[in-house]
């Protein structure tokens, strides 16, 4: 591993400073992307900034009736807070499909919406990739593609999002508010928040240099029957192939989020409005621009039969 | 800087890179705890942080200042060994015995979460705050924990054993 200094940031303008005056520099939250990264040696920073001790672990009600959550909130106390359980199971449903137990303890909100790609070329330093080395190639293209994405790609990269949580985040129009290195403020819709490749993969989020993501925002609940189905190749403690979270209402309507199949959540408002329509016609909407592999176009059936059962449990 | 290690104050002289995994074996001594994957995908180095059960290959052990850590050389008392140490041994949950410390370390965290009320993915209904040992929780719970012999049913007969209220 890259030798690396060490500091405990006293404020989050502090720690924003701090990231944005130092391009080798990189906050860190639970570690369990980004150590594994650094042992790696794919991600290098010379600097490291450590945001534990910001107190941002609460989860509070907003005035609007939602619930704000602190980006340090670890994935096993957001999942088991009684009122994310009640009002917002999609988030604790995704949560508890992902990882372990031991990880969930330690992950975080932030961290776990950056997480990067489990793409197998991603993490072999010894083969080209255009997200961990710009200009190299892909070598998903034309290689072993089973897990990769099927929409929104591009020639530079076919990566997917791995996140479970974001994948409820988009379905419930989760907001991230964030801080810049000058201490203002923004709020970023998680539609918005992700990048599509295009020609810069290793570019994957709107974050500007130093940004710092302070919480998570979830708007007031919306009811539904929650549900939330990850598809993989063994029943705990791997990765999606396809994930689909839902809120289905009791009049079929609803809105749908996919994982497993972009380089971000993938939602199509236009393929919810199908939703009473079954899962053909939301699925058509959804994978329009489908673009895939010999070895990932299963992920297109996939997609759709998974739909057709969450429809059938939510109204059953 | 200083750290607790299995009630023992303990000081830390280290580069930043160190792991925590690397900072128990190495720097301690504590070879309990075992490195598998060194990438959080086999749970062999559970062990637990005030009472919560992480992978110390994925932790630096700078972070931990001023935090107490359990391993499996810290689980027995007086010289007798824990419950679930004993029930391991009755049922034969081990063959190779690498992965035991991690499954020790992470069982016993696991209860404590049930206890606490925490959820899993195979809970039924989230709004109750109550869930059981049974079975199906027992091996999503535990599914961060690998058994490269597959001593899996001796695992889970002990554990079940020493902390469900009903057998699984
Ligand atoms: C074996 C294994 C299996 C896994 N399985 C799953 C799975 O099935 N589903 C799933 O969804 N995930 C899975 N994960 C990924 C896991 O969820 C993520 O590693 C975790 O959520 C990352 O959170 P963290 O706090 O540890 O992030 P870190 O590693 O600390 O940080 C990740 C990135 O976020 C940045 N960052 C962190 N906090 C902030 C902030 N507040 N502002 C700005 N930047 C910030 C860091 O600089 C870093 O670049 C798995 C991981 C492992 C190792
Ligand atoms: S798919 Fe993306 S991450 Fe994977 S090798 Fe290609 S460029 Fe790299
Ligand atoms: S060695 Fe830490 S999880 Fe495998
Ligand atoms: S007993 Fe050998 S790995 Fe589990």
């Amino acid at each position: 591993m890259r030798a690396f200094t060490y500091e405990r940031a006293s404020s989050i303008e502090a720690a924003a400073k701090a990231a944005a005056s130092n391009p080798e520099a990189k906050f860190i939250a639970g570690g369990t992307n980004l150590l594994d990264l650094m042992k790696l040696e794919i991600e290098t920073p010379t600097h490291l900034i450590d945001i534990n001790s910001l107190g941002l672990d609460k989860i509070e009600p907003t005035s609007e009736g939602g619930l704000r959550i602190g980006a340090l909130v670890r994935n096993t106390d957001l999942a088991a807070h009684e009122r994310v359980r009640r009002d917002y199971g999609l988030v604790s449903r995704a949560l508890l499909a992902g990882a372990s137990g031991q990880l969930r303890n330690k992950a975080t909100t932030a961290g776990n919406l950056l997480q990067r790609t489990r793409c197998p070329y991603f993490y072999d330093t010894n083969q080209p990739c255009n997200k961990r080395q710009p200009g190299s190639g892909c070598s998903a293209i034309g290689g072993f593609s089973r897990q990769h994405a099927i929409t929104g790609t591009s020639e530079a990269c076919i990566a997917t999002h791995a996140s479970d949580m974001a994948v409820a985040m988009r379905a419930l129009d989760a907001v991230i508010e964030t801080v810049k290195a000058d201490g203002s403020r923004r709020s970023v819709p998680i539609a918005d928040f992700h990048r599509l490749p295009g020609d810069t993969p290793e570019i994957e989020t709107v974050l500007e240099r130093g940004e710092f993501i302070s919480a998570v925002v979830l708007p007031p609940p919306i009811g539904g029957r929650q549900i939330y189905r990850k598809v993989r190749d063994r029943a705990s403690y791997a990765f999606a192939l396809v994930s689909i979270g839902a809120v289905i209402q009791l009049d079929g309507t609803g809105r749908i989020s996919v994982g497993g199949v972009a380089h971000k959540p993938w939602r199509i408002e236009q393929a919810d409005a199908e939703l009473p329509q079954g899962a053909r016609a939301t699925a058509s909407i959804l994978l329009a621009d489908a673009h895939t592999t010999e070895q990932n176009r299963f992920k297109v059936d996939l997609v759709e039969r998974t739909l057709g059962a969450i429809i059938a449990e939510a109204r059953g | 800087m200083h750290c607790t290690i299995n009630g023992n104050r303990t000081e830390m002289v280290i580069d930043p890179r160190t792991s925590l995994l690397d900072f128990l074996r190495d720097h301690l001594g504590l070879t309990g705890t075992k490195k598998g994957c060194n990438q959080g995908a086999c749970g062999a180095c559970t062990v637990l942080v005030d009472g919560e059960r992480i992978n110390a290959c994925l932790a630096f052990a700078v972070q931990y200042q001023g935090r107490s850590i359990t391993t499996v050389e810290g689980l027995s008392r007086g010289g007798a060994l824990h419950p679930l140490q004993q029930a391991f041994i009755k049922h034969d949950g081990f063959q190779c015995g690498y992965c035991t410390p991690g499954q020790l370390c992470s069982a016993i965290a696991m209860a404590n979460e049930i206890e606490r009320g925490i959820p899993s993915f195979v809970t039924k209904n989230l709004s109750t705050e109550t869930a059981l040992l049974d079975h199906d929780e027992l091996r999503e719970r535990m599914s961060g924990n690998l058994c490269r012999c597959g001593a899996y049913n001796g695992i889970v007969e002990a554990i079940s054993e020493t902390f469900a209220k009903e057998p699984a």
